[in-house]
């Protein structure tokens, strides 16, 4: 039972980073239409940057963290300018392709930068850990953490696509682009905000990543997390902010259920079995509007 | 005698690349062609293959699929497996014959696999049937690499996820293939992609290759006159998955050892990108580009370290070069001065379509 309890919060932890990162492709996909496979890489760099501030500055993991979130957020926006926009009007597939060029150039990038040895990641918050159960139920204070953070990112982002202007905006641009510009809403800016967003979000998921269940970073480190991710926001029902984190939390249980339980090697075959009976009936995701088609 | 468009199409593409390949052997045996690119002559036929068979589903049946590599890894296991199940069992010493066989077997466990696969990922459409064939590509992927497969006095033995299995062994779950015979060659590389062409461009030109083409262009309008849409989803997906089970077996047995992990994800997308690069539903793009990018990173050696970066933006920059409103504004309009006409051509929009 103390076993069972372990693996669950374990799953909650790395579900909880799912959802982070879950959260910058659905938000994505729902204003630009477009799968941003760069996006794990984008994990991969902002955890490099904390690795370094860290280890090469001393400085502390606070700002290590920080100084990821602007880098990622600048890279983010320099991407969208330079490799997604002159695309906007294109097959969506041009695109997708694009988007897969900008991944090799940042997992390879990265390769030259930092080499391929792994950098060994030690925790970005070591503050001890909570022992429940007379001390047999012992959670690390990383997946406290991790888990804390995701539900203050999906409250401020809820906030934020719910009061803000600039939310409303995002909302709109999502829904119709043409009318949204006829609104005079700044679509070029709401995209570049949402890529900017999904960008910071991906520097501290990429801090927690490595800090939890993948201490050794390489530049590979940001694919599968990336791909998990986006099976995770297409689970919940792609475009939606709650669907991201139920989709997250359950893939990250899953697969953490799935390894204790039953195999290593087929948790991620599970992870995908139950994605495609989940989509066999509910064709747009757990929350996803339904499609509808026009004749 | 007249011919139709077609069949001289088709007849002029089987020249072409007979002559490719007699250009290629001649090149090899008179020495002029280095050892590394002698190496990639079987790859860039299994790529070739696997771009033309993945362009059927993605150009001409109109759906994205991302786990394109699942169908060459079975059928680059089910190669290495039968090809020394053939040697073990039959004392069978022909290769040629043994390849053949082989490569057989690859294509039908594949299409196999496809009709399994094919039957929930048609139920659904666009982005989400992407996301379905990826996800079938991974779970192939995780149970090859629980399989172990062993030859015993010419038995073959089979077992999920424990290695306790008598004789000597072939493949051995997450380390893969073990000291396969490599008796993939060349010309059979080449008789594949004849083979290939073949069945795709008769397919194309065939009654269902248009009733496929139909489905693709509008759904609703097809299903309206009859059109089984289902039914020709199915029969591209499957033909698909067969050549790229046929492409694996070659690849396989070019390879002493091989394991799972080599059909991830990432050469899923490499196909993607030979079919993008060379143009969606258009099977001369998909040859080329297959045949200079498998090459690319060849040539770039002289960049050394920086050659998988420069790759990367030689991808991004044709990409944009081709898609961008702006820079193909300005190719049209460049193309209409050097042919005396005016500016302002009609733009044509999106990727071509066959």
């Amino acid at each position: 039972m103390v076993a069972f309890l372990r693996y669950l919060i374990n799953g909650i932890s790395l579900g909880s980073v799912y959802a982070i990162i879950a959260l910058g492709y659905s938000m994505v996909y729902g204003i630009a239409k477009m799968l941003n496979f760069a996006h794990g890489d984008i994990i991969m760099i902002g955890a490099y940057i904390v690795y370094c501030v860290m280890v090469y500055l001393t400085m502390p993991p606070l700002i290590a963290v920080l100084c990821a979130v602007v880098v990622c957020t600048i890279l983010g926006i320099v991407i969208e300018r330079l490799a997604y926009k002159p695309l906007r009007q294109s097959a969506s597939l041009a695109v997708l392709i694009t988007a897969i060029g900008v991944s090799y150039f940042l997992q390879n990038a990265a390769m030259l930068i930092w080499g391929s040895n792994p950098k060994v990641f030690s925790s970005v918050f070591a503050l001890g850990s909570l022992r429940l159960l007379n001390g047999e139920l012992v959670i690390s204070s990383e997946t406290l953490l991790t888990i804390g953070a995701n539900i203050v990112i999906m409250v401020a982002l809820t906030l934020f696509t719910g009061k803000t202007k600039m939310g409303k905006a995002m909302r709109a641009v999502s829904e119709d682009k043409g009318a949204a510009e006829l609104m005079g809403i700044n679509v070029n800016r709401t995209i570049s905000m949402t890529f900017a967003i999904g960008s910071a979000l991906a520097a501290i998921a990429g801090a927690l990543l490595c800090s939890t269940t993948n201490p050794n970073l390489v530049p590979t480190t940001g694919s599968m997390p990336g791909i998990k991710a986006f099976t995770a926001a297409v689970f919940g029902g792609i475009g939606s902010i709650p669907g991201a984190l139920i989709g997250g939390l359950l893939l990250g249980v899953i697969e953490i259920l799935g390894k204790a339980y039953i195999s290593t090697e087929l948790s991620d075959a599970l992870v995908f079995a139950v994605l495609i009976i989940v989509l066999l009936f509910k064709p747009a995701g757990l929350l996803g509007k339904p499609m509808r088609e026009k004749v | 005698m007249k011919l139709k468009r077609s069949t001289v199409d088709a007849l002029t593409s089987y020249g072409i690349v007979i002559a490719a390949f007699v250009i290629a052997q001649l090149l090899i045996s008179s020495g002029s062609m280095s050892r590394a690119l002698q190496g990639q002559m079987i790859p860039i036929c299994v790529y070739i293959v696997m771009a033309v068979s993945l362009n059927l589903v993605v150009g001409i049946s109109g759906e994205l699929s991302l786990g394109h590599a699942g169908f060459m890894s079975v059928g680059a296991f089910t190669g290495a497996i039968v090809s020394t199940w053939l040697l073990g069992a039959f004392n069978m010493e022909n290769t040629t014959l043994r390849l053949l066989f082989a490569i057989i077997a690859g294509g039908l466990v594949a299409a196999v696999a496809g009709v399994l696969i094919g039957i929930p990922v048609l139920r659904l459409r666009g982005d989400y049937l992407a996301i379905v064939t990826l996800a079938f590509g991974e779970i192939i992927r995780s149970v090859v690499n629980c399989l172990y497969f062993s030859l015993d006095a010419g038995r073959l033995y089979v077992s999920f996820n424990s290695p306790d299995i008598p004789g000597k062994m072939i493949v051995s779950g997450p380390a893969g293939t073990k000291a396969i015979k490599t008796i993939a060659t060349f010309p059979a590389g080449f008789v594949l992609i004849l083979f290939t062409l073949f069945i795709v461009l008769n397919l194309i030109n065939s009654r269902s290759g248009r009733a496929i083409k139909a489905s693709r262009d509008n759904r609703i309008a097809a299903e309206a006159v009859g059109v089984n849409v289902t039914k020709y989803k199915m029969m591209a997906f499957v033909i698909s998955a067969m050549l790229a089970g046929m492409a694996g077996a070659l690849y396989g047995l070019n390879f002493s050892t091989f394991t799972a992990a080599k059909f991830k994800f990432d050469t899923s997308i490499l196909v993607l990108v030979f079919v993008v690069l060379g143009g969606i539903g258009n099977i001369w793009g998909s040859i080329v580009a297959a045949a200079l990018l498998t090459v690319l990173p060849e040539l770039l050696r002289a960049f050394s370290d920086y050659r998988m970066l420069v790759y990367a933006i030689v991808l991004i920059l044709v990409m944009l070069a081709t898609n961008s409103p702006v820079l193909r504004g300005l190719f049209a309009r460049l193309a209409n001065l050097l042919r005396g006409k005016g500016a302002d051509a009609p733009e044509k929009g999106g990727i071509s379509r066959v």
